[in-house]
């Protein structure tokens, strides 16, 4: 399970961090576009204007936008184009849209590597992409002007044409003379009134490939002498092969050849099954490693002891411990959330051919340059050998983003050993098992409140593995051992930073599990604790849950407008639940937006039953606004998931979940009605993909507390008769 | 063995217990139904045998045989099926990578009810998991689908 990284790899990152800073905008056009280009032209009369990376306008009208990052779902495959097309008044039917292959061109504006994640596709893309746009119109403007021998001063564009008086002429009639013309310096971007398309939004152009069965995921690669392999891999994380007894698997039909990989052993087959039955015949002995002991109950323990001593000190302010010992109304509490695994309907797959000069890939990730350095590593190839295709992901959540590219890794190792052209393909048992989970989590809160029930010291212990320890991203995102995905959503958290004592403290143990990003990171539990404390101290302090946000918060407007937008929507004020059903609030900032979310909740049967969830995002300009309602009840739903059901625990070293029979997600008819509001603004993008998660646990945990006086501490959260 | 998917006769040779998902994807080239779960838990895998909704990672191909198979592909060469315009107008998908099993899970429901209340739609369509949380689009859809099918 563990992979090496090289060093030169962690350097390669701290460099391209550095020239992430300068790279404003990249018109260069990428070698293998020149490609795409040559071969769209094909029988056309032209090539295709190529101005910049990012788009291509051919003969026919169409203009094609290339994806610097990827769609898993989250809407960027409509969102980006509209940023061009915006731009360039292109004509919305004509669009085309492709990832674009991993080029140093696509690299991401801050993180400096070609990625998906961080909710910062929009974000990081919103001026790059209609500076793209713009260049794009720039060039057809003068083109046309030139043909029709008018000013440029008095050509507009519309919908894909240039219009001078009475002449107009089409985009892809100017394919020609706009390509031999010069990019200019530098070129105008719309006014925010001028908008056609960001603000108002569009349908998905992905539907018509998706409902229809078109759409081309990893695992749907197919040609001629492609073979499929499913791994073997060592049941206790950090175990290794000890013996192979292939002979069984041989006689399976159609199984090609067995290879042993540095993460197991690998059967490829002519197909799937015939792979998956080559598996289970497979006779391997274990070393078992370190971890064999492993134990999730034992470890929640050993979190527990170290909660109660000194950690890394986060954040020191006043004399948190000494005004605590002092006090008398302290509220103390522990909280607790489990692994969980991202479960992506995907499972992971990942199709190499390794050629003498030249390594192709095909898969859904979410780092294609950390993909293509680690491919090149394997196969001895320079990373301009290796050709990384994007596919569409069958979701994302992270699990696609590992730092060390785990799992196509595994699948160069596979194709490399089996000398044949292989996609590795991992069953939902090997997903639910293979580790890169959201980190356990304990967290120990002292809290004492002053006469008017406002928070005076806080202190503050965070128990969890790092998930940037030993990884690429430790140089950058780990400071004096504390790792920033640990602490986010306390650390810089609005309430924290008004209490006059306070005192964050953080201990990282590693605990032999690979762990990793999950949808939110750290704001997975650091909102839960958080929100569920504050909803606490408000009714030790006999408020309503919203008026004492309202007053610790005051000085907050984004977090105020989310709340008060909620509130107005649900009728906090102004209305009641029904009878046997309660209101729970949270409000949380992660990723640059702020999320409120109010649910309404019963319990039925022993069971939590979320009837309503109330959302309202302040997201800064919401490009395309019912994306962002789709992403709103997207990432409620995950999260929700996780509140009620999802929980990995170990035993003797193994993980004792495998498929979605013990993994339990949100199925549909635990789907809450969620009206998702928007508050207008007019500040530059924010996150979407992500912030909608963090609020949901805390409100629905604080809706049962209002439901039953119940304030339950840990995830998923379990009610007591 | 001989599979009628779709329209058309496949001749296709596989062991006789090994699942129609893989004989339709691995060995027909039909991709656009998908592999989950293996265990018959999140529905990804949905066709019609017959015009009824099966989980085809867990049906043995043989137990197709001379039956009619539909998969995604077979409902329209063009999404224009009420189910599929439903889903376009309510804009479902995200990753999509379930869809195509909700989409023939929806298809069977609105078949056998085709004025399904939002309890049916809960009991129908639950097998089918999305971890997008596509759910309240999806019930949209089938009210949807209902009303664009009458029409």
């Amino acid at each position: 399970m563990k992979a090496v990284v090289p060093t030169s790899r962690r350097d390669f990152l701290k460099q391209s961090a550095l020239a992430g800073g300068a790279l404003v905008i990249a018109f260069v056009v990428p070698s293998a576009n020149r490609f795409a280009q040559a071969q769209e032209a094909g029988t056309a009369a032209a090539m295709p204007f190529a101005p910049n990376a990012f788009l291509r306008i051919a003969a026919d009208d169409s203009v094609t936008v290339l994806l610097a990052h990827s769609e898993m779902g989250q809407g960027i495959w409509t969102s980006l184009p509209m940023l061009i097309a915006e731009e360039l008044d292109a004509d919305w039917s004509k669009l085309r849209v492709e990832h674009a292959i991993a080029a140093p061109a696509y690299a991401h504006a801050m993180f400096g590597m070609q990625m998906t994640g961080g909710s910062s596709t929009i974000s990081s893309e919103f001026d790059r992409y209609r500076q793209a746009g713009a260049m794009a119109r720039a060039l057809l403007v003068q083109a046309a002007a030139a043909r029709m021998g008018v000013a440029v001063a008095d050509c507009r564009s519309e919908n894909g044409k240039i219009i001078a008086g009475e002449q107009s002429l089409r985009y892809g009639e100017l394919v020609d003379d706009a390509s031999k013309l010069k990019a200019p310096a530098s070129v105008a971007l719309k006014e925010p009134k001028d908008w056609k398309l960001i603000g108002k939004g569009s349908r998905r152009l992905d539907s018509p490939e998706k409902i229809t069965g078109r759409a081309g995921f990893g695992i749907d690669v197919r040609f001629e002498g492609l073979l499929t392999a499913v791994v073997l891999r060592a049941p206790i994380f950090g175990g290794s092969v000890k013996s192979v007894d292939s002979s069984a698997a041989k006689q399976v039909p159609g199984v090609q050849k067995i290879v042993q990989v540095p993460s197991g052993v690998a059967v490829v087959a002519d197909h799937y099954w015939a792979a998956k039955l080559g598996r289970d015949a497979l006779v391997v002995e274990w070393e078992p490693g370190p971890n064999a002991a492993l134990d999730s109950d034992a470890l929640r323990l050993q979190f527990r002891a170290m909660a109660a001593s000194d950690g890394l000190m986060v954040a020191n302010v006043g004399d948190a411990a000494s005004a605590l010992t002092a006090s008398e109304a302290v509220l103390e509490a522990e909280y607790f959330v489990p692994y969980l695994a991202h479960a992506p309907m995907e499972p992971l797959n990942c199709t190499v051919k390794i050629e003498p000069e030249s390594c192709e890939i095909w898969t859904g990730t979410q780092f294609q340059t950390m993909d293509q350095m680690v491919a090149a590593q394997i196969t001895g190839l320079r990373p301009e050998q290796v050709r990384v295709n994007t596919t569409f992901l069958g979701g994302g959540f992270g699990r696609r983003a590992t730092p060390v590219s785990d799992f196509l890794t595994e699948a160069v190792h596979v194709a490399k050993a089996a000398g044949a052209p292989v996609k590795t393909v991992w069953s939902r048992e090997d997903d639910i098992r293979g580790g890169y989970y959201r980190p356990m989590y304990l967290h120990r809160a002292r809290i004492a409140l002053d006469g008017e029930g406002i928070p005076a010291s806080w202190d503050h212990t965070i128990v969890g593995q790092s998930i940037l320890a030993g990884t690429p991203f430790e140089s950058m995102m780990v400071k004096d051992g504390i790792d920033s995905t640990s602490t986010e959503g306390i650390a810089d958290s609005a309430y924290l930073k008004a209490v006059a004592n306070h005192r964050v403290q953080l201990h990282s143990p590693n605990t032999g599990i690979p762990v990793l990003w999950w949808r939110s990171v750290g704001h997975t539990h650091t909102a839960f604790v958080m929100e569920t404390l504050v909803d606490e101290l408000a009714a030790r302090a006999g408020q309503d849950p919203l008026a004492y946000r309202r007053l610790l918060l005051k000085d907050h407007p984004r977090h105020l407008g989310v709340l008060n937008l909620a509130a107005e929507k649900i009728g906090w004020d102004t209305s009641k639940p029904l009878v046997g059903r309660a209101r729970g609030i949270a409000v949380h900032e992660s990723f640059g937006s702020f999320v409120a979310e109010i649910a309404e909740v019963s319990i039925e049967q022993g069971k939590i039953r979320v009837h309503r969830v109330v959302a309202a995002i302040d997201c800064g300009i919401a490009v395309n606004p019912d994306g962002v309602v789709a992403q709103l009840e997207s990432a409620i739903a995950f999260g929700l998931g996780a509140a009620l059901y999802s929980s990995l625990s170990f035993k003797d070293g193994r993980v004792q979940e495998s498929n979605f029979h013990d993994y339990r997600v949100l199925r549909l008819s635990e789907m809450p009605l969620i009206e998702a509001h928007i508050v207008p603004s007019t500040l530059p993008p924010s996150g979407v993909g992500e912030p909608g998660t963090p609020p949901i646990a805390p409100a629905v945990a604080n809706a049962i507390a209002a439901l039953t006086g119940q304030r339950l501490r840990e995830l998923p959260l379990r009610p007591t008769a | 063995m001989k599979l009628s998917v779709n329209g058309s006769v496949h001749e296709v040779s596989a062991p006789a217990d090994m699942p129609l998902l893989w004989v339709l994807r691995d060995l027909i080239g039909l991709t656009g139904t998908k592999f989950g779960c293996g265990v018959a838990q999140c529905g990804a895998c949905t066709v019609h045998l017959d015009g009824a909704p099966v989980r085809s990672c867990v049906t043995p191909a043989s137990a197709a045989e001379g039956k009619t198979i539909t998969t995604i592909e077979g409902l329209s060469v063009d999404g224009s099926h009420p189910v599929q315009r439903a889903w376009t107008e309510i804009d479902v998908v995200q990753c999509g990578y379930c869809q195509s099993g909700q989409i023939m899970s929806a298809v069977a429901l609105l078949a056998a009810k085709p004025n399904p209340s939002d309890a049916d739609i809960d009991a129908a369509m639950s097998g089918n998991i999305c971890r997008c949380g596509t759910y309240q689009r999806v019930r949209a859809a089938v009210h949807k689908a209902a009303e664009l099918t009458k029409s």
